[in-house]
């Protein structure tokens, strides 16, 4: 039976979700689930990770540190996990990570971009704690340039490659052909993150698992950024039935869920119609919220903007263009 | 004799390469030495084509040949520039240092260029923070408290050299310790993205500030004369947004097309610094060709 490792961003996808506005009292209730049910890894921090609460991404109500912190001293069995994409979060800002106790660091770039993540995977590396790289936005690329860029974060010393589908846009048959491509050249294990903006998050993390990944994100309920993650729950049943180990406790982790969707859950992640626009768009999902803020602001079509954020090819953490872009339309239709 | 001051450039890269291009068309300067560390790098065979005399003995030429120029760009590292810039100091020649290595005083030319004619080694800080300071300056000459400004670059994937990837960090925190000087803000954070989209993006800078009593109106008013200045040495600089509240926070973004002279006009980035370096030494040949009129 093979193995699957769990990594869990509730706590990070998540506070998309809420305008990274989760109370410490929220995130305590929601490790405690989490740990209870054997959740390998679970990620804490802002929704861009490290150093990313700002006026840009959307402020943080609870600081890295203190979040680190929460975490170090609720969580029993599961590993600490953060996100960092350089660009954001320095070196410094991850060595005070580091001193607060966090085990696995995934360092993210956009899918193109992975030389910058060198120096952070290698001095996470050299602290003794597990490194893994991300590649972002990963529908942007072809599949040839996803491996040329996996293969890099794999000689800086990534422990494995995430590919992200940030923006929720593949069907199970595109995650097939990149997974099984990466996986053919990686010595290293694969993973894969999903969202759910045409509704196959967690179809696509199965086709993954099935292609040769052995490392699955899921978010309870799908508790992350526009229309949500792969729903934890129902993929760690899933995987389950199929065969996969994953070492959950599945009966822990459905009782988990009712409890955690009364408690953290603002409302459940649903694919309305505007997910759909930008799944299709091939933009961030975690622009759902401020284009949706920004659009009613203004009086402009929430479908417009994610439309001309595709065309323009805007990359996760140009938060600003979509203030531009709101400008812009509002300005035209003015006239 | 043609009145025009004689420049060295030490670093045949991409940056060393376009200021030889942009003191070429310069009425008041005139390169004298390029130096680089390989013959046969494109930047070098660039000069040997425009006729200037080049060398490959990195920093032992711009020794050598002190007599040949009164003023010398450092277009190499920071690790670089920290072994030079004593050198510099005992051959007693003006510096102006592109690498991000903060030893001399920081020089964003529209804001505090004569105070830094009367220095020996000034600091280009960055790409981002010579499009954001202005702004920044502005926002803490309009405003009384400035609690906290933040600045957000995208530039295109194919500006970003090696060189630019592996100093992220650098980047971010030169910048803010330049937002912090200029503004007088308590913080400063900055943030740098990366676009590989095709056709390349322009480099685009946005600027959020969080202040007491936020006047969009004053700032504005501000802006103009020193938006002006930033064009008469940066023709490419626009204000693409200006001065906006959202959420109670003033929101300003600028555009910077680069000039396309050695790197293409995208690279807004590396034409920035390279077009306040060029104001700064134009002003300072000004400044020495006054003195020999004199003397």
């Amino acid at each position: 039976m093979s193995a699957v490792l769990i990594s869990d961003p509730t706590l990070r996808d998540g506070s998309h979700a809420v305008r990274h506005q989760l109370t410490e009292e929220q995130m305590r209730g929601y490790m405690l689930i989490a740990d209870a049910a054997g959740i390998p890894i679970v990620e804490v921090g802002h929704g861009n990770g490290l150093g990313a609460s700002s006026l840009q991404l959307g402020e943080s109500l609870v600081s890295d540190p203190d979040m680190i912190r929460l975490a170090a001293a609720t969580l029993r069995r599961a590993k600490i996990g953060i996100h960092v994409i350089p660009g954001v979060a320095t070196l410094h800002d991850l060595k005070s990570a580091l001193d607060l106790g966090v085990h696995v660091v995934r360092v993210a770039s956009h899918c193109t971009e992975a030389d910058i993540t060198k120096k952070h995977i290698e001095y996470v590396r050299s602290m003794g704690r597990e490194a893994y790289g991300v590649l972002m936005m990963s529908h942007m690329a072809p599949v040839e340039a996803l491996v040329q860029e996996a293969a890099k974060m794999q000689s800086y010393g990534a422990q494995g490659v995430i590919l992200m589908d940030s923006a929720g846009v593949y069907l199970p048959r595109d995650v097939t052909e990149r997974v099984r491509a990466l996986a053919a050249a990686l010595e290293i294990p694969v993973g894969f993150h999903a969202h759910n903006n045409l509704g196959h998050a967690v179809a696509n993390s199965v086709a993954a698992v099935d292609a040769g990944a052995s490392i699955l994100d899921g978010t309870i309920r799908g508790f992350g950024a526009g229309a949500g993650n792969a729903q934890l729950e129902v993929l760690v049943a899933v995987l389950d039935k199929l065969g996969y180990a994953t070492h959950i406790d599945v009966e822990k982790l459905l009782d988990g869920a009712n409890l955690a969707e009364q408690t953290i859950i603002a409302k459940v992640p649903t694919i309305n119609s505007t997910s759909v626009v930008s799944g299709l768009a091939g933009v961030f999902s975690g622009f759902a919220q401020p284009v949706e803020r920004l659009s009613r602001k203004y009086n402009v079509s929430p479908h417009r903007v994610f439309l001309e954020l595709g065309r323009r090819k805007i990359v996760a953490g140009q938060e600003d263009i979509i203030i531009e872009v709101v400008h812009e339309i509002a300005a035209s239709t003015a006239h | 004799m043609n009145g025009r001051a004689k420049v060295a450039i030490l670093g045949s890269g991409n940056i060393g390469t376009d200021l030889l291009k942009k003191t070429a068309r310069s009425s008041k300067l005139e390169c004298t030495l390029f130096v680089g560390r390989n013959p046969e790098s494109p930047g070098m065979k660039v000069a040997r084509e425009m006729g200037i005399q080049v060398s490959d003995k990195q920093i032992d030429a711009i020794v050598d040949n002190a007599h040949l120029y009164d003023i010398v760009f450092d277009a190499t590292s920071a690790y670089a520039h920290a072994q030079h810039a004593g050198i510099f100091k005992n051959l007693g020649k003006f510096v102006i240092d592109m690498t991000p290595s903060k030893i001399g005083e920081m020089c964003v030319p529209a804001v505090n260029l004569n105070e830094c004619l009367t220095l020996d080694n000034v600091n280009m800080v960055t790409c981002g923070g010579q499009a954001s300071v202005p702004i920044a300056y502005a926002i803490g000459q309009t405003h009384r408290h400035v609690d906290y400004i933040e600045v957000v670059s995208s530039i295109a994937s194919r500006s970003a050299g090696p060189a630019t990837r592996s100093n992220l960090d650098e980047y971010i925190e030169t910048t803010e310790e330049a937002i912090v000087k200029f503004s007088r803000c308590r913080r400063a954070k900055a943030i740098l993205n990366l676009n590989p989209a095709e056709p390349c993006i322009d480099m685009q800078t946005t600027v959020y500030a969080k202040v007491s009593d936020p006047d969009p109106d004053a700032l504005s008013k501000y802006l103009e004369d020193l938006i002006r200045k930033m064009q008469s040495y940066v023709p490419g600089y626009r204000l693409l947004l200006p001065p906006t509240l959202e959420d109670g926070k003033i929101v300003v973004m600028i555009k910077v097309q680069g000039l396309g002279d050695y790197l293409p006009k995208y690279a807004g980035n590396l034409d920035i610094i390279n077009c306040a370096a060029v104001a700064i030494a134009e002003e300072y040949a000004f400044k020495i060709g006054n003195a020999r009129k004199g003397a």
